[in-house]
């Protein structure tokens, strides 16, 4: 597992050298893992919570519980996957409390038999991105990522935005290989359909509503 | 192969994670279905998308705050206990 370049990527090596040195004591060296993770750690609160303030809290609950732990961090996994599945927790605490009355869960798998099957099937102009500018992109991703359940939505994110394996998108979540796979699939699908009507070859390349 | 079939694969596929063979038969799929050429073409652009979008970066100002607060949390809270004293224990938080 620890062959997978990740996004956030360090030499794993260097990493546990830091994170040797925290456990000892060094708290120079674990504010070198919250400067090389905060970013990450952000991105993923806000996926899940949907939410700033939520999402500050989560960065700061996450590392200061991180902190509190490093003994129990074993070191058969990256620091940052067990740093993901502290962040992952605290995520959807926050997200549960806000949201009382829904069921909120990792594990929850609404399956129909059409979110999987596409429906759009048009094509995309050659570069989609650039039929917007930056911050309506970034509008647009964020309002359609939401739309998603939360349990996919943070497997498409620690897969295909963090870059995180598989294996450790499984563990960071506590969830089977088949079901980070198949949640996998329907996030990659369902994204990639609610997108077409926005990057499809249509008027001329004017992919806008 | 048929497109359900097809579907399925789709994501070890993209990933790069699939045996010679059946790699072969999803080509092979892709050469006469164009639906699910289109499908998996636009799939492997919403990967790439997302994975180079900005969406939710840290603002600078914020991420200084958040990094200030953190450091004083961790200051004010107990000292980790050396790996050396501690008994293993499963990687669970």
């Amino acid at each position: 597992m620890t062959d997978i370049q990740t996004k956030v990527g360090e030499p794993v090596s260097d990493e546990m050298a830091l994170v040797h040195a925290a456990k000892a004591g060094s708290l120079q060296a674990f504010e070198e893992l919250v400067r090389r993770y905060d970013r990450n750690v952000f991105r993923i609160a806000q996926h899940i919570t949907q939410n700033r303030e939520d999402a500050e809290d989560v960065v700061q609950d996450a590392f200061l519980k991180a902190y509190q732990n490093l003994a129990n961090f074993q070191e058969n996994s990256k620091f940052y996957t067990w740093l993901v599945r502290i962040a992952v927790n605290e995520a959807l605490m926050k997200l549960r409390r806000r949201r009382p009355g829904q069921m909120v869960s990792i594990d929850e798998d609404i399956q129909t038999e059409e979110d999987s099957v596409p429906r759009d099937v048009a094509d995309w102009a050659p570069n989609p991105g650039q039929l917007f500018d930056q911050a309506e992109l970034r509008d647009l991703l964020q309002k359609t990522i939401q739309g998603l359940p939360a349990s996919f939505r943070t497997v498409f994110v620690l897969r295909d935005v963090e870059g995180l394996s598989t294996e450790e998108t499984a563990a960071a979540l506590g969830l089977s290989i088949p079901a980070v796979k198949s949640r996998l699939l329907r996030a990659r699908l369902q994204l990639r359909d609610r997108l077409t009507k926005y990057f499809k070859v249509k008027n001329s390349g004017d992919g806008k509503r | 192969m048929n497109c359900k079939e097809f579907l399925k694969e789709l994501t070890d596929y993209l990933d790069g994670v699939i045996d010679a063979r059946t790699k072969s038969e999803l080509e092979d799929h892709l050469t006469w279905c164009h639906d699910c050429y289109v499908v998996c073409n636009t799939t492997k652009m919403t990967i790439e998308i997302y994975r180079d979008s900005e969406v939710y970066e840290l603002p600078t100002d914020l991420r200084s705050r958040l990094q200030s607060a953190i450091m004083t949390k961790c200051k004010d809270s107990k000292k980790p206990a050396a790996a050396t004293d501690q008994p293993p224990s499963k990687d669970t938080p």
